[in-house]
């Protein structure tokens, strides 16, 4: 077992304990267990960090390029978002939606093939990594927004119908989650939007065509048109709260199927073996 | 040394038996003063509100103690024993201790984590400190419990819910708006729990405050009450788009206020949440208006509904409090050994030093012609004889200060060496900048 995967398989065991210890405090309300959570999460984080590195030290490039590789890019992502969140907000309740998060695709990651393989050289190019981060990166804070989402639609159909389970009291308010969805709405969409674009001019250089209409990149593009609205009706016709929770959600499954679902139910050159150098 | 207690509650007695057992708290010199002059009762401390009446003390013998509490507690109302015998408990050590910090954390109370009881208890033990009725280990247990009521409001949410419909009603908002400094509240006619709600948003930071009613002279008087502005009748509907939380409480037999209205103001807003609480009986409000995106309707009943759940959540984090409380029991019992047995060893060899002291003056005074070399030798004599004596003593002190022994053994090195009894640590005042932090 190379060092990349022992490393990877420590940060799954830790993001693990952090999901546990996460849902602990949710659901039995201790807050110590929350506090430990973050230690946790922050030193699997660290590890996932130096994951990636080593990963990419021992492949010589940036690690995305198969399904393994990928997955575990996008939990890194959606980790780092949620902490960088955390710091502002302390929102336990996100940590126990991203967690498990991270730990699903972690775990999905870890039941795809491992073994690096030599990169396409004609995909080699620095537009790689340009493109992977951005359109990573877009993801994870969409992610997040859709765990907001989720909270905000469990929290609103409790005030609706007035029948509070204790999850209710552990919830921070309606507008906190309003505007994280704002707040990842307007670093989402411009990262996702670069993300296409980047992915455009590395396609151009390297197939030497912008757009194939691929399923992934149409898949992209309708996700991109549906966040598109949902930034166009917040800011000019006031959809807040429910709407724009359920936008998110919606937005997320879409992003997901677009990145997981292409993969394995439609072929296409994002399928990662286009990535291949066979 | 046994902590007891004897006294009757909520839980317990009627308030017709209560209110004939209740000390008055402008005269507690008289009953504490009686208190520990009991027989066997070293230490004493009274707990009088109107949902309790106890006494604590310090007894060595713990169940003629009881006894005596039991009786002076008749006696001292002058009623006969058998009216009282069936509504008092007792209890004695491990559970005198765990009963008062059950009450200090409010676990006790009849709306459990209601905060006045603490103060309460701050109040009699300010009096039992007032006449010197508290002594070493009352003045302990006491500030222990007030520590312990501070690590349950602090460690659970015990207290974090309301319990009362105003209140509840300023919380949902919270759960809404998050902050409320920047809100508007509107206030639809007037009743006493409307203006007690508009009063409680204010205090919790609302910033302005617009007043509706029939008679318009109404609105002016209670707008000018709550610094807020007075808005007619007729048209406030039209001012309703500028508005977040609306308390409405107006003796209308009709709604005044339909879903198609609110319907047409919530997209004026752009779909910014509205909060409205509907206090009146008939209600003023369609409850169809519950359905609009972005609006909540709560009446009273809803309202009600909040509190039980609230109530619930108290019972629940009660049981998180009994845990702490069982942990600073244990805590208790050592810390109450570890520091009888210091000062003790203190006072001890405080004792011994004086009179060593004292010794060598008058004999140096006596004998002029000593070198300074022999003086230091007879001092350095009489120094090693004191610490041989204190040796075994001490040693023993410290071995067995864990012991259930222990305390026998601090009780006789202070009898028999007549050591005065240690003064408690920090005064009331010190103790409340203390429970701040």
């Amino acid at each position: 077992m190379s060092v990349n995967v022992l490393l990877f398989k420590i940060t799954l065991l830790l993001y693990f304990v952090a999901t546990v210890l996460f849902l602990v405090d949710m659901i039995w309300r201790r807050e110590a267990a929350g506090k430990v959570a973050r230690w946790v999460l922050y030193g699997g984080f660290a590890v996932h960090c130096a994951t990636l590195v080593s990963r990419y030290l021992n492949t010589g490039y940036t690690p995305a390029a198969n399904l393994y590789e990928a997955l575990s890019f996008f939990a890194w992502a959606v980790v780092g978002c949620f902490l960088a969140f955390d710091l502002r907000y302390r929102l336990t309740a996100l940590g126990a939606f991203s967690c498990p998060l991270a730990l699903a695709l972690m775990i999905i990651g870890s039941a795809a093939t491992k073994a690096p393989h030599e990169l396409n050289p004609m995909l080699d190019s620095w537009w790689f990594p340009v493109h992977v981060t951005l359109a990573f990166l877009g993801d994870a804070v969409f992610g997040v927004a859709a765990g907001a989402g989720v909270l905000y639609l469990v929290q609103e159909r409790m005030l609706k119908s007035k029948k509070f389970s204790s999850l209710y009291y552990q919830l921070p308010s309606l507008q906190v989650l309003d505007s994280i969805n704002y707040k990842c709405l307007t670093f989402g969409f411009p990262l996702m939007t670069m993300g296409i674009i980047s992915g455009a001019i590395w396609a151009n250089s390297a197939w030497g065509g912008y757009w194939r209409w691929d399923p992934k990149e149409t898949w992209a593009l309708l996700t991109w048109f549906l966040y598109a609205a949902l930034l166009h009706g917040r800011l000019t016709i006031g959809w807040r709260g429910r709407r724009a929770a359920i936008f998110a959600i919606i937005g997320f499954l879409c992003l997901l199927f677009s990145f997981l679902g292409v993969n394995w139910l439609l072929s296409a050159s994002h399928s990662f073996k286009a990535l291949e150098g066979r | 040394m046994n902590i007891i207690v004897v006294g009757l509650s909520h839980k317990t007695a009627p308030v017709e038996i209560r209110e004939r057992v209740a000390f008055a708290p402008t005269a507690m010199e008289k009953p504490l003063r009686l208190l520990v002059g009991l027989p066997g009762i070293a230490e004493g401390l009274i707990v009088s509100t109107c949902n309790r009446v106890e006494c604590y003390a310090v007894s060595r013998d713990a169940d003629g103690g009881l006894a005596q509490l039991r009786r002076f507690m008749t006696e001292y109302h002058g009623l006969a024993d058998a009216e009282l015998e069936s509504h008092l408990y007792d209890f004695q050590g491990e559970e005198a201790i765990r009963h008062i910090f059950r009450v200090a954390a409010s676990l006790d109370s009849m709306v459990i984590g209601e905060p006045q009881i603490l103060g309460q208890i701050k109040t009699a033990y300010g009096y039992a400190s007032e006449f010197k009725t508290a002594g070493l280990i009352l003045n302990r247990l006491l500030h222990k419990a007030f520590s312990v009521a501070k690590r349950v409001r602090t460690e659970t949410e015990i207290a974090s819910n309301a319990v009362s419909v105003s209140f509840a009603a300023v919380e949902l908002a919270r759960k809404i708006f998050g902050t409320l400094t920047d809100k508007t509240v509107l206030l639809i006619g007037a009743g006493e729990m409307c203006e007690l709600a508009a009063r409680h948003f204010i205090n919790n930071g609302v910033s302005s405050v617009h007043v509706t009613n029939r008679t318009h002279e109404r609105a002016v008087k209670l707008a000018a009450e709550f610094g807020g502005k007075p808005i007619l009748f007729e048209n406030f509907t039209e001012q309703l788009h500028q508005v977040d939380i609306v308390l409405t409480s107006t003796g209308a037999p009709n709604f005044i206020l339909g879903a198609k209205k609110v319907e047409e103001v919530i997209r004026r807003r752009k779909y910014k949440p509205m909060f409205f609480i509907d206090i009146a009986v008939p209600r003023d409000i369609d409850p169809r208006v519950n359905d609009i995106e972005n609006v909540y309707l709560y009446d009273v009943d809803d309202l009600q509904g909040v509190v039980q759940a609230n109530l619930k959540e108290r019972h629940k984090e009660a049981k998180k409090a009994e845990g702490i409380i069982d942990l600073e029991i244990g805590t208790f019992f050592r810390w109450l050994s570890t520091l009888d047995v210091v000062p003790t060893i203190v006072a001890l060899r405080k004792k011994l030093e004086e009179i060593r002291r004292g010794e060598l003056e008058k004999t140096f005074g006596n004998l002029k012609n000593l070198s300074d070399k022999d003086k230091k030798s007879i001092e350095a004599l009489t120094a090693a004889i004191v610490n041989k004596v204190l040796h075994p003593p001490i040693t023993i002190l410290k071995k067995t200060q864990n012991d259930p022994s222990g305390d026998s053994y601090v009780e006789a090195v202070r009898t028999l060496f007549e050591l005065e009894p240690p003064t408690p640590e920090g005064d009331l005042e010190s103790l409340d900048d203390k429970l701040e932090e």
